[in-house]
């Protein structure tokens, strides 16, 4: 009997109208997990370099991880992988909400989707029974306004729905995949799978999840279930709200942002507002955010409530969750009132809330310069927030200038030329990040932002504190209860950090300890991406319930797979390595692993050099960012670099410029 | 016929603290698994959620009694300005919905309040929502004592057991008849 996993994948040939099911091999869950991990496997078995990512070989695959739909609360994340057609590497955008458990309980782990439709269809899956149905009565229609047509007509109340809206059908760089109060937004997955034909996969299912060893699994779940309102009743002292407790950033609950309006920088990435967060701000924005948040919502078996349902007068009502409520508005120089109204139609459109934002203040700083000119603009407002309806509304449509800007700053500003490139300024490997600029480089997170695979700092950062603590007291006691450090090491480099003085940036924490805590903090990430946990009780907040220490009891309960932690690190490892060489083999290397040129002021670039050094070092790539044939061979997956020395990328383990 | 104290357990329903998690459909679907916890599957749950969050309803329902025959007409509650079907707040495990039946057998769920064995001291749902939209109490209610079965009663009881309900009230009907 299969645990955790059903041990079935579905695969679908839209190009054909093939549906397939499929058993998997068991040994897959012992060397990747599931979830992004198997994922990774199957565009390197199945996705070869030449591929492009609108063509019909590309995979969308969306993957449930490995514990989604068995007791461990939080596991209900869905992995929607493929090849972006932004950064055009590996793309793995994860959602929460309530379709992996849904998709575990119809008796699938993946939908593995190749092809392209003809028409525009949706997947509507119901236990055994899998159909393509015909979609073209849902073309333009919401990604929202879309899963309610889908339930009524599939009179499937039960039934989670993930959709896109105009963006994924217009194949728009931005586009996102909604589902319920989440959505898979990053990297263009939306623009693959409208390039497919497919308008929504809808999903019912009513048939068991297994688990292994049920009491053990459920007395870790109520120890957890314990530890979560124990530790939201203490939070860290001396962190920013959003940080102190657990769960995703609880950015629909919490009022206070003069955090995230002051740090964080607004329009195109530009300007910091030092003194934004005044007492009118504050009681304007309370009020606003009250007076449209209905309630306060949950994934799928989680009980922190990171999102929300908000009805604004006279719009219809969207979910929302985390940061995207206050991307829009900085991006407009705007008040959160604007926000939560162009984040509506944002939803519906489907697209990212990080990147697009960023694209429209891009191109108004661009109309600024004289690089581009009214005549770019027809009938655009003269208003500043009219200014932005008009470019969400073109880029969507990807209407005149609207079809440039849809690809994104990046590709954008090299079809614009002129000098747009110079306003290119924050984007890493062609997508666009947090509108962060700062002044002393961060070792750490010099490492994060320019090695995170997933492009994202949100999706490497977490376990540790993001600051030091001015005093050593104050350190001394928050690492008391610390007992989620893979080593003691971890809490001898937080108590000796200080925020000045010769233990503090750039050259605190040492080169080879900065390495550590990168690696630790990735580490959970690919774990939880694995196995499906969401990121809010793992490897996202400070001190959370699930660890590298209890991690293993949990898969080994609910999976039936028996290891202890040093191997499950090693999993991650090899499921990070996957990535990377997924990326390798279609042309990433060292040169790419690097942060915006003015994300910080005051920049090292030696030191920089060697943190990269050390931290390929750690990770067993060469000096080019590539996996080592030594690293590749003791995470058992020589088959990688036998191929790197096929295509010539590893030439007697070398890579090609060392050799 | 005197009244005697009876201890009545009591789960609170609070829909305005629901945040939607179902962690009480999954947890009483692993509850009632054989082996205990041995799987889980929210469809096999004696509780459901009812929700629409567009708008905004979100309505933990308890799973009752069986009923072989539906509703005669369908009533609609507005509450707060949200409309819900009357088959929303009912309990009945009926052929007009799927809620409350087994997905394979079809077979009526009934919650037992987790008494089932080992009882447990709080029921399972409600230890899972940790939100407090479900709460427990116990309370004592003075309830009617049990009619005692007269003499006749037990022997048409038997006779019941014997001939079954049907065949016994066609009988005693054809015998009223010839008077
Ligand atoms: S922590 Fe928040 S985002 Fe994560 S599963 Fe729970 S409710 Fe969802
Ligand atoms: S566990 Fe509580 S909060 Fe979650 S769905 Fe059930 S009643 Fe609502
Ligand atoms: S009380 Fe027990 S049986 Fe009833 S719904 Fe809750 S968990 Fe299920």
């Amino acid at each position: 009997m299969r645990y955790a996993e059903t041990g079935y994948n579905l695969e679908i040939d839209l190009s054909r109208g093939n549906i397939e099911k499929v058993e998997t091999d068991p040994r897959l869950a012992e060397l990747h997990l599931g979830g992004l991990g198997t994922n990774a496997k199957l565009l390197w078995d199945r996705v070869p370099p030449e591929v492009e990512p609108f063509s019909p070989d590309n995979l969308l695959i969306f993957a449930a991880g490995l514990l989604c739909g068995t007791p461990a609360p939080g596991a209900n994340r869905t992995i929607v992988s493929t090849i972006s057609p932004q950064t055009l590497y590996m793309a793995f955008s994860m959602m929460g909400g309530f379709f992996a458990p849904e998709l575990k309980y119809a008796g699938y782990d993946k939908v593995i989707i190749r092809g392209k439709s003809p028409n525009l269809v949706y997947l509507w899956i119901n236990n055994d029974k899998v159909e393509i149905r015909d979609a073209s009565h849902l073309r333009g229609k919401g990604a929202v306004e879309t899963a309610e047509l889908i339930r009524q007509e599939l009179q499937e109340p039960n039934a989670q729905v993930a959709a896109i809206g105009l963006a994924g059908e217009n194949r728009v760089f931005m586009a996102s995949i909604e589902h319920a109060r989440s959505s898979a937004s990053r990297l263009g997955i939306g623009a693959v799978m409208g390039d497919k034909g497919l308008k929504a996969v809808a999903v019912r299912g009513t048939r068991d999840i297994n688990l292994a060893r049920p009491a053990d699994l459920i007395n870790f779940c109520h120890d957890i279930l314990r530890y979560i309102p124990e530790r939201d009743s203490k939070p860290v002292p001396g962190v920013m709200p959003i940080l102190a407790g657990l769960g995703s950033p609880k950015e629909m609950l919490i009022h206070d942002e003069q955090w995230h309006t002051e740090n964080f920088m607004w329009g195109n990435a530009r300007t910091r507002l030092k003194d934004y967060w005044t007492k009118d701000v504050e009681e304007k924005w309370k009020e606003t955010q009250e007076s449209v948040r209905t309630r306060l919502i949950s994934c799928y078996n989680c009980p922190m409530k990171c999102g929300a349902i908000i009805s604004v007068p006279g719009i219809s009502t969207y979910m929302m969750k985390c940061f995207s409520k206050l991307t829009y508005t900085m991006g407009a120089y705007s008040d959160l009132d604007f926000g939560f109204r162009i984040a509506q139609r944002a939803t519906e459109y489907g697209v990212d809330g990080f990147s697009t934002p960023q694209v429209m203040a891009f191109a108004l700083e661009l109309l600024e310069a004289g690089i581009l000119t009214d005549a770019d603009f027809p009938g655009m407002p003269a208003d500043n927030e009219g200014r932005f309806y008009w470019l969400l509304d073109h880029i969507v449509r990807r209407e005149g200038i609207g079809d440039i800007l849809a690809d994104g700053v990046y590709w954008a500003a090299r079809k614009i030329g002129k000098g747009a490139e110079a306003y290119d300024h924050n984007t890493i490997k062609k997508h666009e990040q947090l509108p962060l600029k700062l002044s002393m480089l961060n070792p750490i997170y010099f490492l994060m932002w320019a090695t995170g695979e997933k492009v994202n700092i949100t999706q490497i950062e977490g376990n540790f504190p993001q600051a030091p603590f001015p005093t050593r007291e104050e350190r001394e006691e928050f690492v008391k209860d610390w007992i989620h450090v893979p080593h003691e090491r971890m809490k001898e480099y937080f108590l000796n950090w200080e925020l000045r003085g010769e233990n503090a940036f750039p050259f605190y924490p040492p080169i080879d300890a900065t390495c550590e805590i990168v690696d630790w903090q990735e580490t959970m990430h690919y774990i939880d991406d694995a196995l499906g946990l969401c990121a809010g009780l793992s490897s996202f907040p400070l001190k959370p319930p699930y660890h590298i220490h209890n991690l293993p009891t949990l898969i080994g309960a609910a999976a039936g797979i028996d290891l202890d932690k040093d191997e499950l690190w090693k999993i991650a490892k090899r499921n990070r390595t996957m990535v990377r060489a997924v990326n390798v083999r279609r042309g990433l290397r060292r040169k790419d692993d690097c942060p915006p040129e003015d994300h910080w002021k005051k920049r090292f670039p030696e030191l920089e050099a060697q943190l990269l050094d050390a931290y390929y070092t750690l990770k067993g790539f060469n000096r080019d960012g590539v996996p080592t044939k030594e690293s590749l061979h003791d995470l058992s997956m020589d088959y990688i670099s036998e191929e790197f020395e096929r295509r010539g990328i590893l030439n007697n383990g070398q890579s090609e410029e060392e050799s | 016929m005197g009244k005697v104290k009876k201890k009545v357990k009591l789960i609170k329903i609070d829909p305005d603290k629901c945040n939607g998690c179902r962690a009480c459909e999954l947890i009483c679907s692993a509850f009632h698994a054989t082996p205990k916890y041995s799987s889980n599957n929210p469809a096999r749950a004696r509780i459901r959620m009812i929700y629409e969050p567009l708008k905004d309803i979100y309505l933990p329902v308890y799973a009752g009694e069986y009923t072989a025959a539906t509703c005669m007409g369908r009533n609609k509650y507005i509450i707060d300005g949200k409309e819900y079907g009357e088959c929303a707040f009912c309990r009945a495990s009926c052929p007009a919905r799927d809620a409350f039946k087994e997905p394979d057998s079809g077979l009526p769920l009934k919650c037992d309040m987790c008494e089932d064995d080992p009882a447990q001291e709080v029921p399972l749902c409600v230890k899972w929502c940790i939100t407090d939209a479900l709460t427990y109490e116990e309370v004592e209610e003075e309830v009617e004592e049990d009619v005692a079965l007269t003499e006749m009663e037990i022997g048409l009881k038997a006779l019941v057991d014997k001939y079954g309900l049907d065949n016994m009230v066609d009988g005693i009907a054809r015998l009223s008849q010839k008077g």
